[in-house]
C-alpha cells in the first residue's frame, strides 16, 4: 500500500503507539482460560504461553475444540484470559478495560474471519471506511485508503458492489482490504479459507503471504489445511488448550 | 464522527423505509393530535378574545342568581324589572349606558318561511352597550318603546335567508303569534364564539317582549356600559350595592345576583378551552408514550437484528458509548422524522379544521418547535434502552450470532 502512513488522533491507553517497542508484539504467559466451574469445566487455554514477533506469519492448527478460536479471541483484545498475561506490546491487556481494549483493536489490530462479516447491504467502499471512520479519519482521505485498498486486494471496479453482489473470495478480499486499510501491527484471521474452494483459497493466502512479505505485517491465523498452514513461517499445534509443538517453517533462501 | 454517525442512522433508516415508517406511527399521530389541538385552541383563544374586543371591552353583565356560572339565567332567583333599570340609569354615575336584555329563542314565519329565531327585547340602548348598529332602517322611536309596539329589527342573515336579500323595510313577520313590522336591520356581527349565528336575532321593544311575547313583566339581564375602562370596577361596585339594597339582602345574605365584566368571561372561556386543551392533550401525549413504546420496540428487533453488525463494529474497534450513540441517534433521528411527519399533518389537519370549526388557524412556532422537540426527546429516552443493550452486548457472542 502505498498511502501516507497517518496520525491517529485518538491514541490508546498509554499512548502506546508513540513507544517504539522492540520486544515481541504478543506474548501469552501462562494463560488460562476456564469456561464452567468444577464439574463441567472446560479448560479451553491450559496454561499457554508463546511469543509472536514482529514480521511472523503464524499458522495455528489443532483438532476441533483444541483451543484455537480462544486462543485467537484473546489475541484479538475481544476476550481477556481466566488468568496468566497477555500482553499486547508489552502491555497488559488483562488491565484494560471494554473501551480501552476496543481501542487497542481499533489502532493495532485486524481481524478476518470465516464468515467474511461484511456489513450486509453495504458497499465494498462503506465496508473499508468503516474502520477509518471510527479513526477519526477524513472523508478525503478515507476514500483514498480505502480505493487503494481494494486495489491492493485486486477489486477496483467493485467498490460499490454489496457482499450479496460478490462472490465469496471477492468477499474475503474486501474483508482482508478492510482489516489492512488501517495498516494494523497484527492480523488475526480465525479460518479465513475456511468456507472458500482451493483456488480461492490459495488466492486469499497469496495476498496474506504478500502483505506479509512487504509490509512486515505479523499474521495469526487459524486453519485445518496443511497447504493453507505451508504459506506460513511459523506453525503453532494445540491439543486440548495447550500448545503441542512450535515449528519454524520458514523456507531457506 | 457525529456526522457520519447521523449519515449511518439515516441510511438504515432509509433501508428498512416501510418498518420505519410503521415504527414512527404512533408518533406521527401524537405529534399530530397535538399540532391540532394546539392550533385549534390558540385559534378559539384568540377568537374569543377579539369577539370581547368587538363587544367593547368596557361592558358588564347584570344576571340573576348568585352562581358563577357562564350562560342562561338561573331560574331560581328573582328576575329583575324595568324599575330595576330605571334606578341602575338613574344612580350608577359610571356608566355610559344601560339595556334590558330578554333572549329567547321563538317560531318566526316570514310567508311561507318558518324556523326559530332569537328574539331579544331590548331598548335602544343596546345599539350603544353591545356596539351594534343599524345599517338600514333605524331604531325603535320613544313612542314605539312606551307602546310595546309590535316593531322589529331583524339580523343580517334573517334578511339574507328570509327576504333573499330584498329590503325588508316595512315587510311584516310573525313572532310566535304577533304580527311584527321590521323596521330596521342590524350590522352583521358574524359566528359567535364556539359557533352560532349572531345575526341570526330578531330585536323588538322590551316592553312588547315582556307583554306580548313572554307575558311576564321580567327583564332578564342588563348590559352595562361603563363610562371607560378604567370605571369598570367602579361601576361594578355602584351597580352590587345598588342592587344589594333593591333586593334586600343584607350584609350576610347571599347575593342572589350577578354582575359580570367580559375580562370575566374572557377568562372564564379561557380556561374552560384550557382544561380542553389540557385534556386532549393528555390523551397526546399518552399516544406518544405508545409512540414511544412503539420505537423501544423496533429498536430491540433492530438491535437483534443486527447483532453480528454490532460485533463487527465492535471488533472493528468500535467503543460501548460510540454503539450506544449509534442507536441513540437512529431512534431520535427515527421519531424526530415522525415529529415533522406528524408536524405537517397535525398543520395541514388543523387547517382543514378551522373552517369547519369556525375558528381562525394560528401558526404558532413555539408550538411546532416544541413538538420537534419532544417527539426527538422521545426518541432518546425510548432508545435508550435498546441501545444501553447494543452498547453492552460481548463481541464474540455478537460476532457468532447468526
Ligand atoms: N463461551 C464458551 N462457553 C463455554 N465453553 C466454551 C466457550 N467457548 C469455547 N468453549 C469451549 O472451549 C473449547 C475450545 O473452543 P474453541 O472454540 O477455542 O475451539 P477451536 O479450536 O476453535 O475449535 P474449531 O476448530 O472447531 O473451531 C471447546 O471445548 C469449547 O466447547
Ligand atoms: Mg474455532
Amino acid at each position: 500500500m502505498t498511502t501516507q502512513p497517518h496520525t491517529s488522533t485518538a491514541g490508546p491507553p498509554g499512548d502506546i503507539s508513540q513507544m517504539s517497542y522492540a520486544g515481541p508484539v504478543v506474548a501469552f504467559e501462562n494463560v488460562y482460560k476456564i469456561y464452567g466451574k468444577g464439574e463441567s469445566e472446560v479448560r479451553a487455554l491450559d496454561g499457554v504461553s508463546l511469543e509472536i514477533n514482529a514480521g511472523d506469519f503464524v499458522a495455528v492448527m489443532g483438532p476441533s475444540g483444541s483451543g484455537k478460536s480462544t486462543c485467537m479471541n484473546i489475541l484479538g483484545c475481544l476476550d481477556v484470559p481466566t488468568s496468566g498475561r497477555h500482553l499486547f506490546k508489552g502491555v497488559n491487556v488483562s488491565d484494560l478495560d471494554r473501551d480501552q481494549r476496543a481501542l487497542l483493536r481499533r489502532h493495532f489490530l485486524g481481524f478476518v474471519f470465516q464468515g467474511f462479516n461484511l456489513l450486509a447491504r453495504t458497499t465494498a467502499l462503506e465496508n473499508l471506511e468503516l474502520p477509518l471512520i471510527y479513526r477519526r479519519i477524513d472523508k478525503k482521505t478515507r476514500r483514498e485508503m480505502a480505493m487503494e485498498a481494494l486495489r491492493v486486494v485486486g477489486l477496483t471496479g467493485r467498490e460499490h458492489h454489496t457482499p450479496a453482489e460478490l462472490s465469496g473470495g471477492q468477499q474475503q478480499r474486501v474483508a482482508i482490504a478492510r482489516a489492512i486499510v488501517t495498516r494494523p501491527s497484527l492480523l488475526l484471521a480465525d479460518e479465513p479459507t475456511g468456507n472458500l474452494d482451493s483456488a480461492r483459497s490459495h488466492e486469499i493466502m497469496e495476498l496474506l503471504t504478500k502483505f506479509n512479505r512487504e509490509q512486515g505485517l505479523t499474521v495469526i491465523l487459524v486453519t485445518h489445511e496443511e497447504d493453507i498452514a505451508a504459506f506460513a513461517n511459523r506453525r503453532i499445534d494445540f491439543r486440548d488448550g495447550k500448545i503441542q509443538r512450535q515449528t519454524d517453517t520458514r523456507k531457506v533462501g | 464522527m457525529f456526522t457520519n454517525t447521523l449519515l449511518m442512522c439515516l441510511r438504515e433508516i432509509r433501508r428498512n423505509l416501510l418498518r420505519s415508517g410503521l415504527t414512527v406511527l404512533g408518533i406521527i399521530i401524537g405529534v399530530a393530535a397535538v399540532i391540532v389541538i394546539v392550533t385549534l385552541g390558540a385559534g378559539t383563544t384568540k377568537q374569543v378574545q377579539e369577539e370581547i374586543g368587538k363587544m367593547g371591552s368596557n361592558m358588564l353583565v347584570l344576571s340573576p342568581g348568585g352562581e358563577r356560572r357562564m350562560g342562561g339565567a338561573a331560574t331560581t332567583s328573582a328576575p329583575f324589572d324595568l324599575a330595576d333599570l330605571t334606578a341602575i340609569r338613574r344612580e350608577v354615575n359610571a356608566l355610559s349606558g344601560a339595556t334590558p336584555v330578554n333572549m329567547r329563542p321563538m317560531q318566526v314565519v316570514i310567508g311561507n318561511e318558518n324556523r326559530r329565531v332569537n328574539i331579544m327585547g331590548t331598548d335602544n340602548d343596546f345599539s350603544t352597550v353591545r356596539n351594534w348598529k343599524v345599517t338600514e332602517g333605524r331604531l325603535f322611536m320613544p313612542s314605539e318603546l312606551k307602546s310595546g309596539k309590535a316593531v322589529c329589527i331583524i339580523g343580517e342573515t334573517i334578511k339574507k335567508d328570509m327576504f333573499a336579500g330584498q329590503s325588508p323595510l316595512g315587510a311584516t313577520l310573525r313572532i310566535a303569534k304577533v304580527t311584527c313590522n321590521v323596521i330596521g336591520v342590524l350590522e352583521a356581527k358574524g359566528q359567535a364564539m364556539f359557533g352560532g349565528d349572531q345575526d341570526e336575532i330578531i330585536a323588538v321593544p322590551i316592553g312588547m317582549f315582556q307583554r306580548r311575547l313572554s307575558g311576564k313583566p321580567n327583564v332578564d339581564s342588563i348590559y352595562i356600559s361603563a363610562n371607560s375602562e378604567g370605571e369598570i370596577a367602579e361601576a361594578k361596585a355602584e351597580v352590587e350595592k345598588l342592587m344589594k339594597e333593591r333586593r334586600n339582602t343584607g350584609e350576610d345574605g347571599q347575593v342572589d345576583f350577578n354582575v359580570r365584566d367580559m375580562k370575566e368571561v374572557s377568562n372564564m372561556v379561557q380556561s374552560t378551552t384550557g382544561v380542553l386543551t389540557g385534556f386532549l392533550s393528555a390523551i397526546a401525549a399518552v399516544s406518544l408514550l405508545v409512540g414511544g413504546i412503539g420505537i423501544m420496540n423496533i429498536m430491540l428487533v433492530s438491535v437483534t437484528e443486527r447483532t453480528r453488525e454490532i460485533g463487527i463494529r465492535m471488533a472493528i474497534g468500535a467503543t460501548e458509548r460510540e454503539v450506544l450513540l449509534q442507536f441513540l441517534v437512529e431512534a431520535a433521528m427515527l421519531s424526530a422524522f415522525g415529529g415533522l411527519a406528524g408536524i405537517t399533518l397535525g398543520l395541514l389537519g388543523a387547517a382543514a379544521l378551522a373552517p369547519v370549526l369556525n375558528v381562525p388557524f394560528t401558526l404558532q412556532f413555539s408550538t411546532v418547535f416544541t413538538a420537534f422537540a419532544f417527539s426527538a426527546m422521545v426518541g432518546v429516552v425510548f432508545g435508550f434502552m435498546p441501545a444501553r443493550r447494543a452498547a453492552r452486548l460481548d463481541p464474540i457472542e455478537a460476532l457468532r450470532h447468526e
